[in-house]
């Protein structure tokens, strides 16, 4: 959902690259071009290539160039002689279109685009075998449906975080428990509220409202129907009176609670983190929350597949999973990393209970992702329109 | 007009005042360059020198100015040749449709960047079926930077008229020899300001480069977009943006010596760096 | 350099001097080319784009002719509300950008002397140099509740506006300001010291030559300013998310449709409401001979 911030509405995040991205972005959910999707995962490595090309996420493959101090890149390179060429993508759809160009050799694809790179035969199943570090990986982030295909991985996970709900402390007292602060009883905090500002915040008010609207029926935040998608909607342009503002980048999120232009309202464990007032506190609110949870894959035809595995097995190893979840502000996808981090508790990480409560983000289709065959679902462009429509 | 001298110490004091206030953000970047608060907090809770040292050792940021300096170079080098020959041409001649091209000059620069942005774009990819690279960005670039060479050219050739050249001409001098020897030392201070200009138009111009740089081109604008929400990146940025307001003051500078006071100011259009929103 | 060339030199010159026509379409030529074909057909694509549709599966853009998209944005009610917002801030940064430059101009051109002048001229210009980005941050950071405009006017009863509309003037205003105040002084240079002589020989106090005579010549001038940040304000997308509070603007429909929903279709329709506008703009100062200012 992080990456929700480069694909936001606003432009400020993922501006930089995305854009091209979504005009470039025509990806065909369905249409598998090539043969051998499924064919089995390689049974054996090689030696080590020379290269290899990684596409992911800004902050994903930081080898020192940004800050000296950041660079997890360079020992693997050393360690391999596996030289990386990394480049960066701003939303999920520039990714597909960028897989689809080829040249790519290991991708980090968040859930929204996972099942399209499988469903489009543009990434290998791999062989958890040849990745002597995936046996660490939380049981709870394995096997998903985001990141497997009946049963057969599609790729390692990453590190995985919730949308939180962030507040004042001097100002919002008792301590919140609820969503119920930034939807009905948003007027009491009046002006001061915030919101994501994409679309796909949208499903927080569906998780609100499967809770507290239970005779919506809905079962799955990323799966409304256009009755489901009006009451989201509603409660919403409700909601808008109330905002000071919207928020898309943690920069202006960090300003906004550090100078009390916002008192509440959703936000990353990393914003918490960052923030140096102390008078803020987040929560995960008993209705839940929405949330990400990245995977990196080998892509079918790599040139690299040696260089891949291995550039999969060391980000998934201890001290790099390390380095690069602390750098992002995300929970890693091990036990394991936590000893090279001092604030593996803040972000919950390992507590299965906490990650069954977040609710991973999807891309919405027409077709239900909960499964109901009797009505369509809303698809993002109509998630789109609608967020439009409610900022208004 | 004689004013008096309330007068001109009021309109000194306006500008004293606005020049105040255009400067007032700029010393709070300056500021926040050495500010301990990562997200620009005030008052600065503290001074440290920790992100002007990481800015010197940024490979990213000496990359991406590299980046816009060859985009910036490269598209006023177009820029310089067609905005010439078009002011030439309409200032030159009188056609039928010499408005329509006054227009289509000026287009590129009044409609916003998003729009210039997203057609050139789509332009690249679905008509064209090429990949976007830095040769795309520079195309874009140039385009729109070609009204700015125009206009301090056009201004300069209404000034100076033709009886110069129909001496040359006269004199037997080819249309070569009169365009080197005649017309262009004429032009040089109105290209070099016209050059300028379409630099700074293009060096820090974000939306449309959005849309037509490859993705692996990193110019500085963009690199900036990428690292105010990197964590803990944006107190850097800051000191990149005070590195470049001093240094721009030197080019800045140079131009309106060697501009000398007969050749004017740079015309406005300039200002299209506007455009770069 | 051999004889011959240079006599094939001398009759390719004298054959071009004796044809002002071909001169001009060399002239023309390359020029148009590259507009004509980069940008025009760039532009005129992106129209006709407006009237397909998006396949919602696939994400492609589908050859089916429809004026859905064209209806939608003519008729939703966000469209219409963000169109006035977008151009009643277009028409105040405007105003204010006119009202702040004409003095600061006028001092440049008509009152400081040529070494004070050359170096306003670079006080005005050097602010361009920083990062829009950090400029438009450096606002939020000063109009914050607690920041340094909050902590100059308090003391005087005042309090900061805020993030929202205000803020987003404010902001605009001071990106655009050195693109108005350039045509300006610019167009003040060219108005001879001998006419405001005149005009006060007549016996017209300065305020009436600044009505009479100043401000009539410097009409285009000013209009060309406007184009700058009438426009710029117009497609702007990004300020307003940094310091607009909740409220949203033309640019960001656009932008949203395209990059967020990937509906070129819909942005194309969307794009054209500011297309429109600056065309009536452009249509209706076009007599005043401001196009040749800019």
């Amino acid at each position: 959902m992080r990456r929700l911030n480069f694909r936001r509405s606003g432009a400020l995040v993922g501006l930089a690259i995305a854009s091209v991205a979504a005009l470039t972005a025509c990806g065909t959910a369905g249409g598998g071009s090539g043969g051998g999707a499924s064919g089995a995962p390689t049974d054996e490595l090689g030696d080590y290539e020379d290269a290899v090309s990684i596409l992911a996420w800004p902050g994903y493959v930081e080898d020192g160039s940004n800050d000296p101090d950041v660079d997890w890149v360079t020992p693997f390179e050393e360690e391999t002689g596996c030289q990386v060429t990394a480049k960066y993508y701003g939303t999920s759809d520039e990714a597909l279109s960028l897989m689809k160009s080829g040249g790519y050799d290991v991708v980090a694809a968040s859930g929204d685009l996972t099942l399209r790179l499988v469903a489009g035969d543009l990434v290998q199943p791999v062989n958890t075998d040849l990745i002597p570090n995936y046996e660490n990986v939380y049981d709870f982030l394995k096997d998903k449906s985001w990141n497997s295909v009946d049963g057969q991985p599609y790729g390692v996970p990453h590190g995985y975080g919730a949308n939180l709900l962030m507040y004042n402390t001097d100002v919002v007292q008792p301590a919140p428990t609820s969503w119920d602060v930034v939807f009905d009883r948003a007027a009491e905090f009046s002006g001061k509220v915030t919101a994501y500002d994409s679309p796909i915040y949208i499903a927080d008010a569906a998780v609100y409202l499967m809770a507290h609207k239970p005779e919506l029926g809905i079962e799955n935040p990323y799966a409304l129907d256009e009755t489901q998608l009006a009451a989201a909607v509603d409660l919403l342009k409700a909601q808008r009176q109330h905002i000071g503002e919207y928020w898309g980048d943690y920069l202006k999120e960090i300003q906004a609670f550090e100078s009390g232009t916002s008192v509440v309202g959703t936000t990353w464990q990393v914003i918490q983190n960052s923030i140096t007032t102390g008078n803020t506190e987040v929560v995960l609110p008993e209705e839940g929350a929405t949330g990400w949870s990245d995977t990196w894959m080998i892509a079918s035809d790599a040139e690299a597949p040696n260089c891949a595995y291995a550039w999969l097995n060391y980000i998934a190893s201890p001290e790099a999973n390390a380095a690069a979840t602390q750098y992002f502000g995300e929970a890693p996808s091990s036990q394991e990393a936590c000893e090279f981090r001092d604030d593996c508790e803040a972000y919950h990480a390992g507590d299965a209970e906490y990650a069954e409560q977040i609710w991973y983000w999807s891309t919405p289709i027409a077709e239900c992702l909960d499964g109901r065959t009797d009505v369509q679902c809303t698809d993002y462009s109509q998630w789109t329109a609608a967020w439009q429509e409610i900022k208004g | 007009m004689r004013l008096s001298r309330l007068s001109k110490g009021v309109l000194g004091a306006l500008t004293a005042a606005v020049l105040a206030i255009v400067y007032i953000p700029l010393l709070v970047v300056v500021l926040n360059s050495f500010s301990t608060s990562q997200t620009f907090a005030w008052p600065p809770p503290g001074f440290t020198l920790e992100w002007w040292a990481r800015a010197a050792r940024s490979q990213g940021a000496l990359d991406a100015i590299g980046t816009s300096v060859i985009v910036a170079l490269a598209a006023t080098a177009v820029s310089l040749v067609l905005g010439t020959l078009i002011s030439l041409a309409l200032q030159r001649y009188e056609f039928f449709g010499r408005s329509t091209v006054n227009l289509l000059v000026i287009l590129p620069i009044a409609l916003p960047g998003i729009i210039t942005g997203i057609a050139l774009n789509n332009f690249f990819r679905t008509i064209a079926g090429v990949q976007l690279s830095l040769l795309t960005l520079i195309v874009a670039h140039a385009t729109f930077c070609i009204v700015t060479v125009f206009n301090n050219v056009l201004a300069r050739l209404r000034r100076t008229g033709t009886r110069l050249e129909e001496a040359s001409a006269d004199l037997g001098a080819g249309v070569w020899t009169t365009f080197r020897l005649v017309t262009f030392p004429q032009l040089r201070s109105a290209l070099l300001a016209g050059g300028l200009l379409a630099f700074a138009l293009s060096f820090d111009e974000i939306i449309v480069t959005t849309f037509t740089a490859g993705t692996g081109v990193q110019t500085l604008p963009i690199w900036i977009l990428n690292n105010v929400f990197r964590p803990n990146q944006a107190p850097v940025v800051n000191v990149v943006a005070v590195v470049l307001i001093l240094v721009s003051i030197i080019p800045i500078a140079i131009a309106q010596k060697l501009a000398g006071p007969e050749s004017g100011t740079p015309r406005a259009s300039a200002g299209r760096a506007a455009r770069s929103r | 350099m051999s004889a011959t060339t240079s006599t094939r030199r001398h009759s390719v010159s004298a054959f071009l001097f004796e044809h002002a026509r071909l001169r001009l379409a060399l002239l023309l030529t390359a020029p148009l080319f590259w507009l004509g074909l980069v940008y025009i057909v760039a532009l005129a694509a992106l129209l006709v784009t407006a009237f397909w549709t998006v396949d919602s599966f696939t994400g492609e853009v589908r050859i089916e002719w429809t004026l859905d998209n064209i209806v939608t944005v003519l008729t939703a009610s966000v469209y219409q509300s963000v169109t006035l917002r977008t151009v009643g801030i277009a028409l105040l940064v405007t105003v204010i950008d006119i009202l702040l430059a004409l003095p600061i101009a006028f001092f440049m051109a008509k009152v400081a002397g040529p070494r004070l002048q050359r170096a306003l001229v670079i006080a005005v210009l050097t602010p361009l140099w920083a990062s829009y980005l950090v400029k438009a941050y450096s606002w939020r950071t000063v109009l914050s509740p607690e920041g340094l405009f909050a902590w100059l006017v308090e003391p005087i009863g005042g309090s900061s506006p805020g993030y929202g509309i205000p803020a987003t003037v404010i902001t605009l205003s001071y990106l655009w300001l050195p693109y108005v105040i350039l045509p300006i002084y610019a167009g003040l240079e060219r108005v001879p010291d001998s006419l405001l002589d005149a005009s006060s020989d007549l016996g017209a106090k300065p305020w009436r030559t600044v009505r009479s005579v100043v401000l009539p010549l410097l009409y285009p001038a000013v209009i060309a300013g406007s184009i700058f940040s009438f426009s710029l304000t117009l497609g702007d997308y990004i300020a307003v998310s940094i310091v607009g509070g909740a409220n949203q603007m033309l640019g960001n429909l656009v932008y949203t449709n395209v990059g967020t929903a990937n509906n070129l279709p819909l942005a194309a329709a969307a794009a054209l409401i500011p297309i429109a506008i600056i065309m009536v703009y452009l249509a209706a100062v076009r007599r005043t001979g401001a196009l040749d200012n800019l």
